[in-house]
């Protein structure tokens, strides 16, 4: 029986490994501690249970390995008789239950904590789409969406992966430190989940509800995290990159973003000419677009319709407007009204029409948009 | 009594047709087994491509949604296909042999309690070739998304719907056996505790399958019909879903894991030959366990944004099950000091069981502490977690209960040096394949992937290659059944020495109908009595 | 042989099982034909609800004949009412979690929406214009659904539903007295009653339906409300209707003579069946229609 225990050490020193507080980076075995305060409190209530765990995890198995090496036939052991003790059995009730009450007095300290949404310095609404995310602080009236920036070619292996591979995204949220930022989270469609593990804690995004967490970051720096629940397809590939900036920095990143979305607003009232439509609009497809309708718009047989040679995107304009503007209600085709200025909606309808060999040669300007909405 | 055996055994109908036909418990004892090794390989087979597909970052082999197809499938071919069904084949065999009963309490609904599985299982595996592919949002269900399914979705709810009535029907059959037929003189307080754990168990069946069957139910009519339950926009919420579901869903994992302490509490007082160290408390824990299991559903849910009262309500209950759970492994332990102990293949299968399932509760009691949860919730910690306890613990107890009693079922001993092979190469691999993913799931790798960031690499690839040796080693398993029933030793009517109860009182291989008489009890003969 | 009557009855092959199965796999892959729009799904269903009749004519019919012909003793017997219980418990937890989706709707998540308790931001930033009321008619986003324009009131024919169920209890107690004392004509006559009751409250809230259909405009894609209105007072009337069957089998056995006033358990189990089902029209009175 040499091997069971064996696997036994081997398991208890995997354990102690795990627990062991020297970690690295990047590379780690164990929990972060974050970078909140809330975060630091989860990272020791974790550490505590987990060592509790363990101790009871070697006592029971150190007195059944004991028992296995010398209660053994071969040894010459002879069963002893005896059983039922109600003194035992009281003990061991007892005990463990201490155990479980120490367990639970940190954890419900700290739980009380989290769930205080209360006072907050800036607001900021999450809403889950398929699949991305998108932010609006609600005291700036700044609003975007954040997606993957992997490339495809490193995700198809056709190029070398990058160093935050699958956790890198194009606008990443912006966020002051030392502040108490309440995260106000929602979905447009299914169920996703907000987490971002250095601020120690995921909240479900549920489509009709909003659901309240908050997070006080103490020191700049990126920190990253994934979608969290389920959501389809592409659940895999909505990561969330959060920014921390001290104050000024913060402020100033807000002001540069209130600019930047007037000068959008200014694009949309100007004529257009196809090429440049189709241009911006392949950009806004393989932003947007792309994870259902597929590169060469040939979608995903019976899921995802292709675009090439559709009977919307070839057929009457007011048909494929209506689509992306509304969407579709019960399928995933979500609506991008409220998504895409109407500039960039008649640029991937344009691009779209003119695009995967669909030669409507149409031309859709952002006025056309305006007036559809 | 040989006599009336030697009379009966002429009914026997010979050829296929019988197996459809009969209603006969260790016929349909040996059928459900079947079935369970068959879905078994099924859904391991969907499991090694997502081990496959996750064994290096980027997208491989799988498009990410017939990922999640495997992902989703894989959970229902294994829980309501391989580890529900097998219990219920041990039950069918055992159960009647345990409390000398000549069969079970309606033979004919026993049939179709097991004929409807392939009905069920063909159907639920025919949505894989549909337009728009097999069902994809996870075993769970959670609604909006699943209401998104292709055309798999009324397939997907109705063959729920025949497996719910399948265990309800074997649950009924189980509970009335139990209360009804058994021989006058075992009273309640001293059935072996396989037979109570079942007992316990089918209560908790009656009780959770019809709330299944309703849950899916309301997602039909909120797909077709246009009802509203899951729809904010109506007045209702997706997350009643997931409250209902999981008061189905918790007393669905003990569901899997009480028969499987029943044979442990049968198999390691046999090997350590001194009597289980208390027969009482293992009852009460067993009660209290399934009283408990249904008050703590919403521990899958403490990320959803409960009111705190209730996180912290479901926080506490939800730990207090390590108590009764605790009684039962502090039994284990105390009958096996100072035992006279052997390591027969089905004691191996038995102590290990006990250590690696008291990890995955370790690792449970870790997930009830809700701040905590915040952070593991939806990780591979989680997955590491149910598989311990559903793997290393049911499905491994379910291999301790082949092992056990494989000689009165077909007659022969199986190779002891095979079994231990086997034993030992499952036991490596599963660790290999299963302890790594608690490491990914804190480092923040979340399930239900088909890529992931690249510092996750090296844990993925050493529990893929856990994985495919976990699967290849259950090739040994299929020879070593294979060659007991045509090369084994024959075995004696009691198969060990040191075991206790009346399946043993019959020869083996057990004849076709067996204690047409209620059968007397001789000194000993029980579990809770001593040997 | 095995009949013998001091050892428990172990019936030998039975095709009826795997009829059922092949019945009711037919009956749900036609349903799902038809949900999906594939074609031939209607007729599957009709067969696959055929060969279900034809089961279950088939195997009662078996049992009924077993136990006229002597082969069941009291253990059998033992064991056919405690399956009974135990099917009735599964149907209650059945209903349970449909009164629980009222309850969670009521209690819970029309609440929230309206902006009660921690779904102050839900109301603030998702629907503004919500308000929380119960029956729910004016709904969090009127325009996917067919908003109904009231709800159903509890006097008037429910009331009165409720006065034909509670009645029908009493009638099929009355028989059972009956049956027990050995007088086959209150026997009759009491089932007959309860029969008779239960077809009333089938076609009184057929009429009902039809008035939320057509004057309430209430079904149930009216939202929360109209959608637990319909789904548990339509489970509760189909098992009405399965109840009343029963009965209907249950006096045409009693006709036919084939109950003693000691053994009677297709008798007993209707009756519980009957009775379960009134308590949960008691429950369901109370919460959809009244309170
Ligand atoms: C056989 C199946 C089985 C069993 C037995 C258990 C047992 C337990 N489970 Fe597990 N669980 C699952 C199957 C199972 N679980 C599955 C399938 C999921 C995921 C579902 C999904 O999302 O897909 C899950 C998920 C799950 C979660 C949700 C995680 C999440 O999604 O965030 C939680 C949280 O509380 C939990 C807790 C527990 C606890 C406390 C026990 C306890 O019963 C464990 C008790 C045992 C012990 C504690 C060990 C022995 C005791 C002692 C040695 C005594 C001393 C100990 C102490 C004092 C601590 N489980
Ligand atoms: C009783 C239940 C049960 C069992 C037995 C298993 C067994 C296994 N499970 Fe599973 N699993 C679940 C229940 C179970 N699982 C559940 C409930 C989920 C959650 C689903 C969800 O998120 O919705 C899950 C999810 C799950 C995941 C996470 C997927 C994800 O989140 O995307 C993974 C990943 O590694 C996994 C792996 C395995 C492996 C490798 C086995 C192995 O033990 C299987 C070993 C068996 C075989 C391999 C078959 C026999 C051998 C052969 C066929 C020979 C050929 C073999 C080779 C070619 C190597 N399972
Ligand atoms: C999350 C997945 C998803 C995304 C992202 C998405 N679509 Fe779709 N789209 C769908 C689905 C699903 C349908 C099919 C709806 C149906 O069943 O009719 C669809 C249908 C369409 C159609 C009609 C095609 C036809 O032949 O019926 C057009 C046009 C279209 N989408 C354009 C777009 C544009 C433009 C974008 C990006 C700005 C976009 N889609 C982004 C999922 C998506
Ligand atoms: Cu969004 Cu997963
Ligand atoms: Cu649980």
């Amino acid at each position: 029986m040499n091997g069971i225990k064996r696997i036994v050490t081997g398991l208890t020193a995997v354990l102690l490994v795990q627990a062991a507080p020297v970690v690295q980076a990047d590379y780690t075995l164990n929990l972060r501690q974050g970078v909140t305060p809330i975060s630091r409190e989860i990272y020791d209530l974790h550490m505590i249970i987990l060592w509790i765990c363990v101790a009871i995890g070697v006592l029971v198995f150190g007195v059944m390995f004991y028992s296995v090496l010398r209660h053994r036939r071969s040894q010459g052991a002879v069963a002893a008789q005896f059983h039922e003790s109600t003194f035992v059995e009281i003990i061991w009730t007892l005990v463990p239950s201490l155990i479980l009450v120490a367990m639970a007095i940190p954890a419900t300290k700290t739980l009380i904590a989290m769930e205080d949404t209360s006072n907050p310095d800036l607001t900021i609404q999450v809403t889950g789409y398929q699949w991305k995310w998108h932010y609006r602080y609600l005291d700036d009236e700044v609003s975007f969406f954040s997606l993957l920036a992997t490339p495809r070619d490193q995700i198809e292996n056709r190029s070398p992966k990058g160093e935050h591979y699958l956790l890198e995204v194009d606008q990443p949220l912006v966020v002051p430190t030392q502040k108490k930022i309440r995260f106000l989270l929602g979905s447009n469609d299914v169920i996703h989940s907000w987490w971002v593990p250095d601020l120690g804690w995921k909240r479900d995004a549920i489509p009709g509800f909003i659901n309240e967490s908050w997070a006080w970051i103490e020191e700049p720096g990126t920190y990253r995290g994934q979608c969290a629940e389920l959501c389809g397809r592409d659940h895999g590939f909505m990561p969330i990159v959060v920014v921390a900036k001290a104050e000024d920095e913060y402020r100033q990143w807000v002001a540069s973003q209130k600019v930047a979305q007037q000068s959008e607003q200014a694009l949309s009232e100007q004529e257009w000419s196809l090429e440049q439509l189709v241009a911006r609009g392949e950009e806004i497809y393989n932003k947007t677009c792309v994870a259902c309708h597929q590169p060469g718009g040939v979608g995903v047989p019976n899921v995802f319709p292709p675009l090439k040679g559709s009977p919307v995107a070839t057929g009457p304009l007011e048909a494929h407007i209506n689509i992306v503007l509304n969407g579709k209600q019960g399928t995933a085709m979500q609506a991008f009204a409220g998504q895409l200025s109407d500039l960039d909606l008649a640029a991937v309808i344009s691009y779209e029409r003119n695009a995967f060999g669909n030669n409507t040669g149409d031309h859709v300007q952002p006025t056309q948009i305006k007036a559809a909405r | 009594m040989t006599d009336s055996i030697q009379a009966h055994a002429d009914e026997k109908p010979a050829g296929l047709w019988r197996w459809v036909v009969t209603t006969n418990h260790k016929d349909i004892g040996t059928l459900y087994l079947l079935f369970a090794l068959l879905m078994f390989f099924i859904g391991g087979t969907m499991s090694m491509v997502i081990r496959t597909e996750l064994f290096q970052p980027g997208l491989q082999f799988t498009d990410p949604l017939f990922f999640n197809q495997m992902t989703t499938m894989h959970a229902l071919v294994m829980i309501f296909g391989a580890v529900m069904p097998a219990f219920v084949g041990l039950a069918n065999w055992q159960i009647p042999l345990m409390i000398g009963a000549p069969d079970m309490a309606f033979p004919r609904m026993n049939n179709w309690s097991f004929w409807l599985l392939p009905f069920a299982f063909s159907m639920l595996l025919s949505t894989l070739f549909m337009p728009g592919g097999a069902p994809a949002g996870g075993w769970t269900m959670y609604p909006p998304l699943v209401l998104m399914t292709g055309d798999a979705f009324p397939y997907l709810i109705f063959s729920i719907h025949l497996m719910g009535l399948s265990s309800l029907m074997g649950a009924i059959n189980i509970i009335v056996t139990i209360l009804n037929m058994r021989t006058p003189d075992m009273p309640l307080m001293k059935m072996p505790l396989f037979v109570w754990t079942w007992l316990v168990t089918a209560f908790l069946l009656i009780a959770a399958m019809p709330v299944l069957a309703g849950v899916v139910t309301m997602l039909l009519t909120d797909r077709y019909f246009g009802s509203s339950f899951f729809n904010a926009a109506g007045g209702g919420d997706p997350v009643m879903f997931q409250h209902i579901f999981w008061f189905f869903g918790h007393p669905e994992v003990y569901i899997m894991i009480l028969p499987a302490f029943g044979v442990v509490s049968t198999i390691i007082p046999t090997f350590a030959r001194k009597p289980l160290f208390g027969y009482a408390s293992m009852v009460y824990a067993t009660a209290s366990i399934a009283f408990l299991s249904f008050i703590v559903w919403a521990h899958h849910m403490f990320t959803v944004g409960m009111p705190l009262v209730a996180e912290l309500f479901f926080m506490y209950s939800t730990m207090l099950i390590a108590i009764p759970t605790g009684v039962k492994i502090f039994n284990w332990v105390s009958t096996m000091w100072r035992g006279s102990m052997t390591f027969e293949t089905p004691m191996l299968w038995a102590i290990s069981f006990v250590v690696l399932f008291t990890i995955g509760g370790l690792s449970g009691v870790m997930l009830a502490i809700t701040p905590a949860d915040f952070q593991y919730q939806d990780t591979y910690f989680v997955v590491a977690h149910f598989h311990y306890v559903l793997v290393t613990g049911s499905v491994f107890g379910i291999f301790g209960a082949v092992y056990y009693w494989l000689p009165k079922w077909t007659g022969n001993m199986y190779n002891e040096r095979l079994g231990k092979i086997h034993f030992w190469c499952s036991v490596v691999f599963s660790n290999l394949l299963y302890f790594p993913q608690h490491f990914l799931g804190l480092a923040g790798m979340p399930r239900r992937i088909p890529d992931y960031a690249i510092q996750f690499t090296d844990w993925n690839q050493v529990s893929s290659i856990g994985g495919f040796g976990f699967g290849l080693s259950q090739l040994i398993f299929v020879y070593v059944v294979f060659h007991a029933i045509r090369a084994g030793r024959k075995a004696p009517a009691r198969v060990w020495d040191g075991a206790v109860g009346l399946e043993w009182s019959v020869p083996s291989p057990a004849p076709y109908h067996t204690f047409q008489e209620p059968p007397k009890l001789a000194d000993g003969q029980l579990q809770s009595e001593g040997v | 042989m095995s009949s013998v009557n001091d050892r428990y009855y172990v019936p030998h092959n039975s095709y009826w099982p795997i009829l059922g199965s092949i019945g009711l796999c037919a009956l749900f892959v036609g349903f799902a034909r038809v949900l999906t729009g594939e074609n031939i799904g209607s007729t599957l269903m009709v067969v696959g609800g055929l060969i279900m009749v034809l089961m279950l004519v088939g195997w009662f019919g078996t049992v009924i004949r077993e136990s006229q012909s002597g082969s069941y003793n009291q253990q059998v017997g033992r064991s056919f009412r405690w399956g009974m219980c135990w099917f009735i418990f599964s149907e209650v937890m059945f209903f349970g979690a449909f009164f629980a989706a009222l309850f969670y709707a009521r209690v819970l998540s029309v609440p929230w929406l309206g902006g009660e308790g921690s779904g102050f931001s839900t109301h603030l930033y998702v629907w503004p214009d919500f308000l929380a009321a119960w029956p729910l008619l004016q709904l969090p986003d009127p325009s996917q659904f067919d908003v109904a324009k009231a709800p159903m009131a509890a006097a008037g024919i429910p009331a009165l539903n409720t006065l034909i169920l509670l009645s029908s209890a009493a009638t099929v107690t009355w028989a059972h007295w009956g049956l027990k004392a050995g007088r086959r004509r209150q026997l009759i006559v009491g089932l007959a009653l309860t029969i008779a009751l239960g077809l009333l409250f089938l076609g009184l809230q057929a009429y009902e339906y039809r008035h939320a259909f057509t004057d309430l405009n209430l079904s149930i894609s009216s939202g929360i409300y109209g959608t637990t209105f319909i789904m548990l007072t339509g489970f509760h009337g189909l098992h009405v209707t399965v109840g009343a069957i029963m009965l209907m089998v249950i006096l045409g056995r009693s006709l036919a003579g084939h109950f003693t006033p000691l053994g009677h358990f297709a008798f007993e189990a209707s009756a519980w069946y009957w009775h379960f089902v009134d308590v949960v029209w008691l429950i369901l009175f109370t919460f959809v229609y009244w309170l």
